[in-house]
C-alpha cells in the first residue's frame, strides 16, 4: 500500500528526529511503554537507523501491573528485532507493597511510574529518554516542546522551555540534566492508527475486541487480569465484547465496548469517535489541568 | 448543556467526524499545511481556531461536556460554549485569561490535514511568534473590523514577512459588530493591502468573517453576499505552498553516519531542498570533496531518486570523509562556506545580545562559536524604520554582521530556511537566547586571507629559549594581579626571559580609552586586550595580562582565540573583605557610596574561574610566594627550562 502524502511528511519528520537524537546525545534511550504509540515510535526507530541497529536501548518502566500479554508482546518485539531492552521496576515501591487497589491510582503511579523512571535514568545515566508523546493528546501537551528539558531533579519547569525554530533542536545540557524527546508530538490518534495499517506494523492484541473478562467500577469496565483484583462479595467478572483504545495498568485501563476486532475497523470507529482517547484513564480524571501537575512533576 | 450558536455542516450532523476522509491510501497528495495564526489579545484568535476545529468535528463528547462546565467558570461568553477555552492550554494561563506560548493544534478534512502555531498576540511574545513561523507557509492575522489595521497588526506581518512566509491570510474578524458592512471591510483591506505591498508580502487574502457565529469559516455567509471570495476554509484547503524547494539545487545536511558493518557507510540526512538520483555528482562541504552518489538506502528499499522533505540515506561511489554537519550538495551548484555574514537576528533572551560576546551557533546540525562583530542598526517593526543601537533587547530584531570562528556551510534564508536559518545558544544556560536568518555573507570573509609567514611563532619562540603563552591574571580589584603579575614579569626578565605585560588599567588610557563600563563595553575591552595578547604571543613572548575579566563567558572567548595549551588563567583568589580593606586605589569606598555603578563584586558580580590552571591564594601568601608558585608551574609544564 502506497502511504498518502501526509503520513510520509510525519514519517520524515519523525526519523529526522530520532536521528537528531543519536547525533546530539551520549546516552538516550527509547521509552517504549509497549502501546501503539510506543510500537509506532519503535518502527520509526528501526527505519531511521537502517541497515544498522538503533544505536540505543529500549527501556520498560514496569510497573508490575501490566497487562500479561503487553508483557509477552514485549518480550516477543524485543526478540524478533535483536534490540537490547532494559526493564525497570522498582524496587523500593515492591517492597512496600506499593499497588493500584492498596494505594490508589495516584500513589501508585507516582511511585512506581514516575520515580521507577527517574530511578532506571539515573542509573543508567541517560542523558535524553526518547518518548511516544502526542501533542494532541491533551490540552496542556499542545505546547511541549519535541526536545523538552527537564531539570536535575526531572521537573518540566515551562519558564525553561526552550524556542524551536525551523527544524533546529538544542539538546544541549548542562550536568545532571535530561530531555525528554518526543518525535510523535505533530501525529494524532487518527495518524497513529492509519500508519499501523498501512504499514502492518504489529501491535498488541488487546487493541482488538474479543471476549473479555470485565467488571464495572466507577463507570470504567475494567478487565480482571489476574487474581490480584479484589472482587466485591458477590462481584464476578462477566464476559463482554471489548478492546482498549490506550493500555496501561490493568486496574487503570477502561476498556470499552466496541465490534472493531480488525485495523479496518479500528480506523473507522476512530473516525467517528466521539469521546477522546484518555477518557478511559484514571489519571487524567481527578481535574482540569492534572496532566500539567504531574508533567511538572515528572511523570511523562 | 450550553447552547452552540453553530451552523452546523453536514459531517456535524451525521457525527462522522472524517467520514469523507480520503484515508490513509487515499488520493490526497497535498503536503500538510503548516499555518499560524495571530491576532491581539481581543480579536478572538483562540476562538477562530476553536471554531475551525468545531466545525470539522474534532471536538469529542467528553471534551465538549468539561467545556460546557468550564464555559461557566472561566467563560466570556456567557451562557454561550466558549470555543476559545478549547485552545488555551495550560492551567495558569486559563486562569490569567491570555495565551503565554505556541501552542500547536491538528484538524484534518477530507482534503488536507492542517498544523496550526497558535501564537499569542501580546507585545512582548515576538520570539514565540517567530518560532511559530519558523515553520509554517502561511499566516493568519486577525484583525477585529471595529478597530481596523493596528499597530499589532503590523507587528505581526513584519515577523512574519522576516520569517519568510509568502501567503498571508487577513481575517477580518467580529463584522457582526459592524453589521457586516462591506465598505468598513473595504477600507481595512485598503489599508492592510498598502502595508503589505511596502514590506513585499506576495500573496496576500482578506475574509470577511465572525469566528464567533461561524460566518465564513467554513460556511459561507449569507450576511456578506457582496464577498465572493473563498471561505477560510476553502483557502486553507486549497492555498498552494509548493515554493521552489524542489527545484533548488541539492542540499542534505549530514545528521549521523551509519556504520553497521566495515562494508557500509551510509549518510543519514533529510534532504532541505533539491532532489537527488543515483550517478549524481555531489560534494562534501565545508571540505569541497567530490563524489557521486551510489545508492538511496531506505528500510522500504532503495530509491532511484529522492527530493526535498525524504529522510534518506545516501552512499557514495568514493570514501571521502564526512563527518555530522557536513552538507552533501550538488556538485554544479554549492553552498556558501564563509566566517563572516549579515543576518537579521530575533532576540528572545532576557540578558540583551551583547556585540562581541561569545554565543554558540546553531545552523542545521553544525555548531560553532560566534559573536556578533557588529550590530548594523534595530528593525521598528511597526514602522519599519532602522534604529541605531548598540545592543538587542528581549523581542527586539536587529540586522547584524556576525563571525563564526571556523567557517560554517549556508545558503541565504529567501533561498532556503533550513540552510539560512540559525538559532544562538547561550553558553553558560544553554538557553537558545537568539534566532537568525542569514541575508548575505561578507564578502570580506572571502578576500581576506591570512597571510602565510615563514617567520613564524614558533621559530620565534624557540629562538628566545621559551614557549610563548599568555598568562591571563584575574580577580577582584585590589586581590593582588598586578603586584603579581609585576613582579613574576620581573623575575622571568632577569632570567633572561623575553615578556610583556598588559595591565587593564593601562590599556584603558589609551587602546580602549572609548570604552565605559557597561556590559558591552566591557566584552569590547576584553575583545581588544586578547587580540592584542594575541599578537604579542605569536611574537613569541611570554605575555602577562592582569584584567579584572569578571565573566566566565569572555575569559572562555579569550581561550579559545589561543592555541591549545597556549593560555593560562591564573586566578587570584583573595577574599573581597581583603581586597577592600587594601583599597589602593580607593574603588570599594566610591563604589559602596555609589559613586562607582557597576563595579565588580559590589554592585556587578565576578564569576570565578571554574577550572583556573593556577589558583593563586592572595589572601594568605605573600605575593614573593605566589610568583614562586606561578614559576613553579611554568618549568613544570616546560614554558620555560629550569634556570
Amino acid at each position: 500500500m502506497e502511504k498518502n502524502r501526509h503520513l510520509k511528511d510525519l514519517e520524515a519528520e519523525s526519523i529526522h528526529i530520532l536521528r537528531e537524537v543519536a547525533g546530539q546525545f551520549e546516552r538516550p534511550v527509547l521509552m517504549y511503554s509497549i502501546g501503539k504509540d510506543s510500537s509506532v515510535l519503535l518502527h520509526l526507530t528501526l527505519k531511521a537507523f537502517h541497515p544498522a541497529k538503533p544505536p540505543f536501548p529500549l527501556l520498560h518502566v514496569d510497573t508490575t501491573w501490566k497487562f500479561r500479554e503487553m508483557i509477552a508482546f514485549r518480550d516477543e518485539t524485543a526478540r524478533r528485532h535483536g534490540l537490547d531492552l532494559i526493564v525497570h521496576i522498582n524496587e523500593d515501591g515492591i517492597a512496600e507493597g506499593v499497588g493500584p487497589f492498596t494505594h490508589g491510582s495516584a500513589l501508585h503511579t507516582d511511585i512506581m511510574k514516575t520515580q521507577g523512571l527517574r530511578q532506571a535514568l539515573e542509573r543508567h545515566k541517560f542523558d535524553a529518554a526518547i518518548g511516544g508523546a502526542r501533542r494532541d493528546e491533551e490540552k496542556s501537551r499542545a505546547k511541549e516542546r519535541v526536545f523538552s528539558h527537564r531539570t536535575v531533579d526531572h521537573r518540566w519547569d515551562p519558564k525553561k522551555q526552550r524556542p524551536e525554530l525551523w527544524q533546529i533542536y538544542n539538546g544541549r545540557l548542562s550536568p545532571g540534566e535530561t530531555m525528554r524527546v518526543f518525535p510523535l508530538s505533530n501525529w494524532t490518534e487518527l495518524d497513529i492508527w492509519e500508519y499501523i495499517q498501512v504499514e502492518q506494523i504489529p501491535i498488541v492484541p488487546l487493541y482488538f475486541s474479543a471476549e473479555r473478562p470485565i467488571i464495572e467500577r466507577d463507570g470504567m469496565l475494567m478487565m480482571v487480569d489476574d487474581d490480584r483484583a479484589p472482587l466485591e462479595p458477590g462481584e464476578t467478572p462477566k464476559s463482554m465484547r471489548v478492546r482498549f483504545r490506550t493500555l496501561g495498568c490493568y486496574p487503570l485501563t477502561g476498556a470499552i465496548e466496541s465490534p472493531a476486532d480488525t485495523i479496518e475497523d479500528i480506523v473507522n470507529e476512530i473516525k467517528a469517535a466521539r469521546t477522546s482517547e484518555r477518557q478511559g484513564r484514571v489519571i487524567d480524571r481527578d481535574q482540569s489541568g492534572s496532566m500539567e501537575k504531574k508533567k511538572e512533576e515528572g511523570y511523562f | 448543556m450550553a447552547e452552540v450558536s453553530a451552523r452546523a455542516n453536514a459531517s456535524t450532523e451525521t457525527g462522522a467526524a472524517h467520514s469523507d476522509r480520503d484515508g490513509a491510501t487515499g488520493e490526497s497528495q497535498l503536503p500538510i499545511l503548516r499555518f499560524l495564526t495571530c491576532g491581539s489579545v481581543d480579536d478572538g484568535k483562540s476562538t477562530l481556531i476553536g471554531r475551525l476545529l468545531f466545525d470539522c468535528q474534532l471536538i469529542h463528547e467528553d471534551t465538549l461536556e468539561s467545556l460546557s462546565v468550564e464555559s461557566r467558570n472561566f467563560g466570556t461568553t456567557g451562557d454561550e460554549l466558549d470555543l476559545a477555552l478549547l485552545v488555551d492550554g495550560l492551567q495558569a494561563e486559563r486562569e490569567q485569561g491570555i495565551t503565554i506560548d505556541v501552542a500547536y493544534r491538528y484538524f484534518s478534512t477530507p482534503r488536507r490535514k492542517f498544523i496550526v502555531a497558535d501564537t499569542p498576540g501580546h507585545e512582548q511574545y515576538t520570539r514565540n511568534m517567530a518560532t511559530g513561523a519558523s515553520r509554517c507557509d502561511l499566516a493568519i492575522i486577525l484583525v477585529d473590523a471595529r478597530k481596523g489595521v493596528v499597530t499589532q497588526t503590523r507587528r505581526h506581518s513584519c515577523i512574519a514577512h522576516l520569517l519568510g512566509i509568502e501567503h498571508v491570510v487577513v481575517a477580518i474578524n467580529k463584522m457582526d459588530l459592524v453589521g457586516f458592512d462591506a465598505k468598513r471591510f473595504a477600507e481595512i483591506e485598503k489599508d492592510y493591502l498598502e502595508f503589505a505591498g511596502a514590506l513585499g508580502i506576495p500573496h496576500v487574502t482578506t475574509i470577511p468573517m465572525s469566528a464567533l457565529q461561524g460566518d465564513n469559516i467554513s460556511q459561507r455567509s449569507d450576511q456578506t453576499a457582496w464577498y465572493d471570495g473563498p471561505t477560510l476554509l476553502e483557502k486553507l484547503e486549497t492555498v498552494d505552498v509548493s515554493t521552489a524547494a524542489a527545484s533548488a539545487p541539492l542540499r542534505m545536511p549530514v545528521q549521523w553516519i551509519c556504520r553497521p558493518d566495515l562494508d557500509f557507510r551510509g549518510y543519514a540526512g533529510t534532504i532541505t531542498s533539491g532532489s537527488v538520483k543515483t550517478g549524481d555528482h555531489v560534494v562534501a562541504l565545508p571540505s569541497a570533496r567530490g563524489s557521486s552518489v551510489s545508492r538511496i538506502v531506505t528500510a522500504d528499499g532503495d530509491l532511484d531518486s529522492a527530493t526535498a522533505g525524504d529522510a534518506v540515506m545516501l552512499t557514495l561511489v568514493d570514501e571521502i570523509d564526512i563527518s555530522r554537519g557536513d552538507v552533501v550538495c550538488a556538485a554544479n551548484d554549492r553552498s556558501e562556506v564563509a566566517d563572516q555574514f549579515a543576518a537579521d537576528v530575533v532576540w528572545m533572551s532576557e540578558r540583551p545580545l551583547l556585540k562581541g560576546r561569545p554565543y554558540l551557533l546553531r545552523l542545521g546540525q553544525q555548531s560553532t562559536v560566534c559573536q556578533i562583530s557588529e550590530l548594523k542598526h534595530k528593525i521598528n517593526v511597526e514602522t519599519l524604520e532602522h534604529v541605531a543601537s548598540r545592543q538587542l533587547e528581549l523581542n527586539e530584531i536587529g540586522l547584524c554582521n556576525l563571525s563564526v570562528t571556523k567557517p560554517i556551510v549556508f545558503d541565504h534564508y529567501e533561498d532556503s530556511r533550513e540552510s539560512g536559518g540559525f538559532i544562538l545558544i547561550d553558553r553558560l544556560t544553554n538557553e537558545t537566547v537568539g534566532a537568525g536568518m542569514i541575508r548575505f555573507s561578507l564578502r570580506r570573509a572571502h578576500n581576506v586571507h591570512w597571510q602565510a609567514v615563514d617567520i613564524h611563532k614558533d621559530v620565534r619562540s624557540t629562538l628566545k629559549h621559551q614557549r610563548a603563552c599568555c598568562l591571563w591574571f584575574t580577580g577582584l580589584s585590589g586581590s593582588g594581579k598586578s603586584t603579581v603579575a609585576n613582579l613574576l614579569e620581573k623575575r622571568l626578565y632577569s632570567q633572561g626571559r623575553h615578556t610583556y605585560l598588559l595591565d587593564g588599567d593601562n590599556v584603558r588610557h589609551g587602546l580602549n580609552r572609548d570604552l565605559g563600563f557597561t556590559d558591552a563595553d566591557r566584552v569590547e575591552n576584553i575583545r581588544r586586550v586578547t587580540e592584542v595578547a594575541r599578537l604579542m604571543v605569536d611574537a613569541g613572548l611570554i605575555t602577562l595580562v592582569s584584567f579584572i575579566s569578571p565573566f566566565r563567558a569572555e575569559r572562555r572567548f579569550a581561550r579559545e582565540r589561543f592555541e591549545g595549551g597556549e593560555f593560562l588563567e591564573l586566578y587570584v583568589d583573595t577574599p573581597i573583605e581583603i581586597c577592600e580593606t587594601r583599597d589602593p586605589k580607593g574603588l570599594y569606598a566610591k563604589a559602596r557610596t555609589g559613586d562607582i555603578k557597576n563595579f565588580t563584586g559590589i554592585s556587578s558580580p565576578y564569576e570565578p574561574p571554574e577550572y583556573p590552571e593556577v589558583t593563586l591564594h592572595g589572601g594568605s601568601r605573600s605575593p614573593e610566594a605566589l610568583v614562586d608558585d606561578v614559576i613553579e608551574y611554568l618549568v613544570s609544564n616546560r614554558i620555560i627550562d629550569e634556570v
